[in-house]
């Protein structure tokens, strides 16, 4: 009973807009609604087949590397920065200036200076997704419990054991926090990146279809970015439970006290 | 966060902080300059030195150049206006929609519940995936900038609005229901000012990101703005001229975040989380 009831409220609102769509596409064909069953067919149609191949999987591979790059780089580049004072003063206004600028615009200026590559899309996707990344591990270097740094001090706990047992987790639900953006964002330059300039991938597709007035497989291309969305996110949340396993339990007993 | 009180602490005379403080906050602002400042030389000596062509990454003093040019220019202005007014009117739209959506939502249990799968689902689609619908809808019109900057921005608000109104301290409702407070009463005297610092953090998060789909729009789509712009100046070869225009963007971006900040901490000046930053 309880796991039916839990059924319906996941399920309920879903099928019901389904429904209402299904209802109001019944009577005269809309030009830019396609039916239900007409946008499964040509879903299937369209993305299961050579395009899965030439189009959706190079541009995912994109999106993996660019983002687990701008992780990296991010990471590593925060926690320097985060742990050295006078470089944290140095560079936080120059930082702060380019997390500012919007990601976009970078697509122009980087297909001038690189042309028109896979490797400029991937350089798009790693330097917008990076500044999330880097401010946000600054500010978690920064913020490390000063007791827990002064003990590891006194036990002459130094270098690379410091960095992995204190600065790391101490700072990993702001990182994490940063990553959540940057994902996102991943996915907005991935296919920013191929509506502006490209010949293949998700995002000149979708275009395509749009421009040929395709109107049932550009939203079957819209529904393609949205399952990727959602994988992503899902796969974001079940990979910060497993990390921030520790934390969350934390919050739990601190709140319940 | 933690920074803006750095800097305002900085800005403030520092009448009651010990003598030690007040003489590192200038040094702090001094190699931030710094680093502007070597970032602006670097900048001007790689195209200079060769190694990239100045044809792709004009010296720094070309483009500043550029910039100040286009200060003195109606249409950038005008550009300018076509961005903020997009970025503004979706902003607007996204959190009214999202404060009513958000507290209707919000104060009833089984609406929450019936709804979770639907919202965990639309929120993570990208906007960008809409942006042929736009195009199909509206054309290159200001309304194509507006459906995609509502749709970014509607989630990041109404995810904190629930956040906020689920925070409701049950005390505190069953003490003002006791005193006889109806509904619109307590939705006003109890769980709104709860909601507030969400709310407030949801529209920053708003705020950046509506900027970024204003500029997609007009980059991608071609509607009037800045975006448009830069995509001419590139495709017309005026180089110093684009990247001009993407140090305005910074610059703007720049203006957002202190506004939106500071929007943040005036709104909030009665919450705990600002007063004690102020105090220590």
């Amino acid at each position: 009973m309880k796991v039916l009831k839990t059924l319906g409220y996941i399920l309920g609102l879903p099928v019901l807009l389904v429904l209402i769509w299904w209802a109001s596409t019944l009577g005269k064909p809309n030009f830019f609604v396609p039916t239900p069953a007409s946008l499964v067919g040509t879903f299937g149609e369209v993305w299961f087949g050579e395009r899965f191949f030439t189009d959706v999987l190079p541009s995912v591979g994109r999106l993996l590397v660019g983002v687990v790059a701008a992780i990296i780089i991010g990471v590593v580049g925060g926690v320097l920065i985060g742990s050295i004072t006078w470089l944290r003063a140095l560079l936080e206004p120059t930082l702060e200036f380019f997390r500012s600028v919007p990601p976009p615009v970078l697509v122009p200026v980087l297909m001038l200076l690189m042309g028109i590559t896979d490797s400029m899309k991937v350089v798009v996707i790693i330097s917008g997704c990076v500044w999330p990344v880097l401010l946000n591990t600054i500010e978690g270097v920064r913020a490390v419990d000063p007791v827990l740094s002064d003990s590891t001090h006194t036990y002459g706990i130094s270098g690379w054991a410091r960095v992995r047992y204190l600065v790391l987790p101490s700072a990993s639900p702001q990182i994490l926090a940063g990553v959540r953006q940057s994902l996102s964002l991943g996915l907005i330059l991935m296919v920013i990146s191929e509506m502006f300039a490209s010949s293949s991938g998700l995002g000149f597709t979708i275009v395509q279809f749009q421009r040929s007035f395709a109107i049932p497989e550009m939203w079957s291309g819209i529904v393609v970015l949205g399952l990727l969305g959602v994988g992503m996110s899902f796969i974001f949340q079940w990979a910060e439970r497993n990390i921030l396993r520790w934390y969350h339990g934390q919050k739990e007993v601190e709140n319940a006290a | 966060m933690s920074s803006t009180t750095q800097t305002s602490g900085g800005a403030a005379p520092g009448v009651e902080r010990p003598r030690r403080q007040v003489r590192k906050m200038p040094t702090k602002q001094l190699l931030g300059l710094a680093g502007i400042l070597g970032f602006l030389v670097t900048w001007e000596l790689i195209p200079r030195l060769g190694l990239i062509d100045a044809r792709y990454l004009p010296p720094a003093s070309e483009v500043i150049a550029a910039l100040v040019v286009d200060f003195g220019l109606t249409a950038f202005w005008v550009s300018v206006g076509e961005t903020m007014k997009a970025w503004f009117l979706g902003l607007i739209i996204a959190v009214s929609l999202a404060v009513l959506a958000g507290f209707i939502i919000g104060s009833s249990n089984f609406l929450r519940q019936a709804t979770n799968s639907t919202v965990e689902f639309l929120r993570p689609i990208p906007s960008v995936a809409l942006i042929p619908l736009a195009v199909l809808l509206f054309g290159v019109k200001i309304e194509s900038s507006l459906m995609l900057i509502t749709y970014a921005a509607f989630w990041q608000v109404l995810i904190q609005v629930l956040y906020g109104v689920a925070d409701v301290d049950m005390v505190a409702n069953n003490t003002a229901k006791t005193y006889g407070l109806g509904r619109m009463a307590r939705i006003r005297y109890v769980v709104f000012p709860t909601a507030l610092p969400y709310l407030m953090t949801g529209v920053r998060l708003a705020a950046t990101v509506a900027l970024v789909l204003a500029i997609t729009a007009e980059l991608v789509i071609g509607s009037p703005g800045l975006g448009r712009e830069i995509a001419l100046a590139q495709s017309g070869g005026a180089i110093s001229g684009m990247y001009a225009l993407v140090l305005a963007t910074g610059l703007i971006g720049v203006a957002i975040n202190v506004l939106m900040r500071f929007i943040e901490k005036k709104t909030l000046s009665w919450h705990s989380s600002v007063r004690s930053e102020v105090i220590v």
